[in-house]
C-alpha cells in the first residue's frame, strides 16, 4: 500500500540519506543517484596547479604609450598651476 | 540698448571672477611649501604626488595633503580632458615632477626609495616615463 504523502510527510526532517533509495522513485533514478554518488565519493576530478609561475605585474594598468600620448597635457596642466607642484 | 549694456557688464563681471579664481592656482608656490622642498622634508613619488620623507612636523604633513587633495582636483581634469585614468595622468605627471625637481630636493626612484636629486645628473625615472 502506497501513501499518497510520501514526498513531504510531517515529522522529523532529518533522517539517514539512505533513506532515498526507499522512496517511490523510478529505478533509473535511483541508478543515477548512485553512480553520482560514486562519483563524487571517488574523487575522479582532479585539478593540477599550472607548471609555469604565476607573475603578476603591478602597475600594469599604465602604459607607456599612454605617457607618451598625454605627455603635451601633462605639461600644460603643470603649467598652468604651478603654484602646487 | 540697455539690456545689451547689462549683459555686456554680466560677462565682464564673469571674466573678472574666473580671473580672480584662476589667479591662485598659477601663482608661485607658497614659502613654507618652497623651504619644506629644500629641506627634503616632502618629496615628489612616482604616482604624482608629494610624499613626506621620515616623520615630519604637522604643519608640513597638513600642507602636503593639501596640495596632494588640490593635485588630484587638477590631475581629475586633466585625464578627463585627455581621456584617460586619474592614475595614468597623475604618473605621467610625477615623471615630470621628478624630473623637474631642483638639486637636493627629494624624489621617489622606481624602488621605491628615497634619493636626493644631485646637480647635473638625471633623476632615477620609471623606465616608461617620456
Amino acid at each position: 500500500m502506497k501513501s499518497p504523502k510520501l514526498t513531504f510527510p510531517e515529522g522529523p526532517t532529518h533522517k539517514a540519506s539512505m533513506e532515498i533509495f526507499h522512496m517511490g522513485l523510478p529505478g533509473g533514478m535511483k541508478a543515477l543517484l548512485l553512480v553520482a554518488g560514486l562519483v563524487a565519493l571517488g574523487g575522479c576530478i582532479t585539478i593540477k596547479a599550472p607548471e609555469d609561475k604565476i607573475v603578476i605585474e603591478l602597475n600594469i594598468n599604465i602604459k607607456q604609450e599612454v605617457l607618451y600620448k598625454i605627455e603635451n597635457q601633462v605639461q600644460d596642466t603643470i603649467e598652468q598651476n604651478q603654484g602646487i607642484f | 540698448m540697455k539690456k545689451q549694456a547689462h549683459t555686456l557688464f554680466h560677462a565682464a563681471a564673469a571674466l573678472a571672477a574666473l580671473a580672480l579664481v584662476a589667479a591662485p592656482a598659477s601663482a608661485q608656490r607658497d614659502p613654507a611649501y618652497q623651504a619644506a622642498r629644500t629641506a627634503g622634508q616632502v618629496g615628489e613619488k612616482m604616482d604624482g604626488y608629494l610624499g613626506a620623507v621620515g616623520s615630519v612636523p604637522a604643519d608640513v604633513d597638513k600642507m602636503l595633503k593639501d596640495l596632494n587633495i588640490k593635485r588630484k582636483a587638477v590631475y581629475t581634469q586633466g585625464a578627463q580632458g585627455a581621456g584617460v585614468s586619474v592614475e595614468e595622468f597623475a604618473f605621467g605627471a610625477g615623471c615630470k615632477n621628478i624630473r623637474d625637481t631642483a638639486p637636493g630636493e627629494k624624489y621617489q626612484a622606481p624602488d621605491g626609495t628615497w634619493k636626493t636629486r644631485a646637480a647635473g645628473q638625471a633623476p632615477q625615472r620609471d623606465a616608461r616615463c617620456p
